[in-house]
């Protein structure tokens, strides 16, 4: 194992996060905001209270894992695609270093960015809304887990990327739409029965209503179910990397 | 002495079905400098990139220091460190941290004073500090180079490191270029530059459509392959010179002088019987000029003779 090689990607990687250290972390803040401004208040306004949380402290997990979602997959995805583009993942390739090593740099830096971002989230979010979290380790859970499985997504985006539009066309394309339906900032029990087995077809919903369960216990389908799908996008995220590395596809001309 | 890099039957496809290396056999010897020259498109960049595992190549084994480039690819790529052919490099880095992420990537711990005296010895240390995007291009070619060595590598691979750049920059290079080996190690550099095969190194191989032409030391193959003239001046003028000897050795006629041409490869030559034949007819020799052909035109003539082929 070439340890000094994995750090040294992700000291690379994360020392990009930091001299862009305030965009990074504005962005984030700034739009947790805007979603209290509108979705807290205005809405909040009427709504009061889902499943007897608050309606602002009941968006919080939603808002955490959209944001988590549009985050790993494009800093992971930006990342690869960075180094094709500029032609500089030439060292990478020459240096001494597994695909899973490769791997482990890359994603471990993007899923490390995540989380730091989902935590500041938490932290904003406090400043507008009393929070509470029930099962911090099922959360902390959730929060990892999912960084490191939509970074490996992001890293398969990038791999197989043709141009910087491409990168985008997931995370806007599919993520955010899936966030947004999958009851990010509300509950699916509000819905008509045909919405609501609609909805169930989305994964998002399960990732979204496990990890508000870690918050508040309360969740629109079984938290079993949740870490199952967690675990099944994992996985399918491996095999699908696996498979691509072993092919030699996309990695090396 | 030692082979620290074999190749034997190397073969490279592109996806879109170019064929850049054809059965590719070449050995480097430990210590020597050796170029690899050949016109552009010929699989120079290919072939560094196959043995330096940039690419992936077809079927044949290369060898760095006896290990193989991939059962063996963590010891082999230890002992490897290349410098592309463009100036790949992230802008926004400082000189410092791209060196020692370098050095990080091929597993080696920090060692800032190993870092440190190769910036200095390529001239580097002052800029330390500076984004890569303010340097120069020559000196963007040095941070390539220190990258390249940061983990201590035996054999180093220069892909056409004086390509578009200027003469003295390019003087500069070659006396790095000559630094580095002093100091032990291997260096396989590529050109299309004949001037820079010949200043540089021991041994040239020859590449032209993926396939090796020729390999031989340096100046063994300028005399071997290389034309020779000789020019003869005469002391007086000779306006209608002797037409028999003129047919016989096939030479030119200006003036005074005679132009002898003929190749070293050959040895039914007697150059003392077309001279004493030159006297015994009555002409004075004055003065007597060998030249020998460069190997540019030798590179020329083979690739014509491998396109005949
Ligand atoms: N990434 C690539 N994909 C497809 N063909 C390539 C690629 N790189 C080089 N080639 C082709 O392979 C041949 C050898 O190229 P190259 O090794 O770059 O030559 P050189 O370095 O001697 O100029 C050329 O015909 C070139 O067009
Ligand atoms: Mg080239």
């Amino acid at each position: 194992m070439n340890y000094f090689g994995v750090k040294a990607i992700l000291i690379h990687e994360l020392d990009r996060f930091k001299r862009t250290l305030l965009q990074s972390l504005a962005s984030p803040i700034i739009t947790t905001s805007l979603y209290f401004i509108v979705f807290g208040t205005a809405i909040g306004s009427r709504i009061k209270e889902i499943d007897g949380i608050n309606y602002g402290s009941y968006i919080v997990p939603g808002m955490i894992m959209l944001t988590i979602l549009t985050q790993a997959l494009s800093n992971a995805s930006f990342a690869i695609y960075f180094q094709k583009f500029t032609s500089t993942i030439y060292e990478i390739h020459a240096a001494p270093l597994s695909s899973f090593e490769i791997i482990l740099g890359f994603v471990g830096a993007a899923a490390i960015k995540s989380v730091i971002i989902g935590i500041i989230i938490i932290i904003t979010a406090g400043f507008f809304v009393d929070i509470e979290i029930q099962h911090p380790i099922l959360m902390i859970f959730f929060l990892i887990l999912t960084s490191i499985t939509f970074s490996l997504f992001g890293f398969i985006v990038g791999l197989y990327a043709d141009g910087f539009e491409g990168l985008q066309i997931i995370p806007i394309l599919v993520i955010t739409p899936l966030t947004f339906l999958g009851g990010s900032f509300y509950s699916i029990n509000m819905l008509p029965e045909f919405w609501q087995n609609i909805s169930l077809l989305n994964p998002v919903l399960y990732l979204i209503s496990g990890f508000r369960y870690s918050f508040y216990e309360v969740s629109d389908v079984s938290i079993l179910t949740s870490i199952i799908t967690i675990f099944t996008i994992l996985i399918g995220c491996i095999l699908f990397i696996s498979y691509t590395f072993i092919k030699g596809y996309k990695i090396k001309d | 002495m030692k082979n620290i890099l074999e190749i034997n039957n190397v073969n490279k496809i592109y996806r879109n079905s170019v064929k850049a290396l054809d059965n590719i056999n070449l050995n480097i010897k430990e210590g020597e400098i050796f170029s690899l020259l050949g016109p552009n498109g010929a699989g120079k960049s290919t072939l560094i990139n196959s043995i330096c595992g940039v690419v992936n190549f077809n079927s044949g084994t290369i060898k760095i220091n006896g290990f193989d480039n991939i059962k063996e690819y963590r010891k082999a790529r230890q002992m490897t460190g290349i410098v592309p052919q463009e100036l790949y490099l992230e802008s926004f880095e400082t000189v410092w941290k791209n060196v020692n992420y370098s050095r990080g990537l091929f597993g080696k711990p920090k060692n800032h004073k190993y870092v440190e005296d190769l910036l200095k010895l390529l001239s580097l240390w002052d800029k330390k500090n500076s984004k890569i995007k303010e340097l120069s291009g020559g000196m963007k070619r040095r941070v390539l180079i220190a990258k390249a060595l940061s983990h201590q590598p035996k054999l180093l691979f220069l892909d056409e490191p004086t390509a578009s750049i200027d003469v003295e920059l390019r003087k500069e290079t070659w006396d790095i270029v000559r630094k580095l080996n002093k100091n032990g190690t291997t260096i396989f550099l590529t050109t299309h530059y004949i001037e820079e095969a010949e200043e540089l190194s021991s041994r040239v191989a020859i590449i032209n459509d993926g396939k090796i032409i020729l390999v031989d030391e340096t100046d063994k193959l300028i005399k071997k392959l290389g034309e020779k003239s000789i020019k003869i001046e005469i002391k007086d003028e000779t306006l209608n010179f002797n037409q028999n000897i003129k047919n016989k050795y096939n030479l030119e006629v200006n003036n005074n002088m005679l132009t002898f041409k003929y190749n070293i490869k050959e040895d039914n030559i007697n150059l003392t019987e077309m001279l004493n034949e030159i006297e015994t007819n009555g002409y004075k020799i004055k003065d007597f000029i060998t030249e020998q052909s460069s190997l540019e035109e030798i590179f020329i003539k083979l690739i014509k003779e491998d396109k005949k082929s």
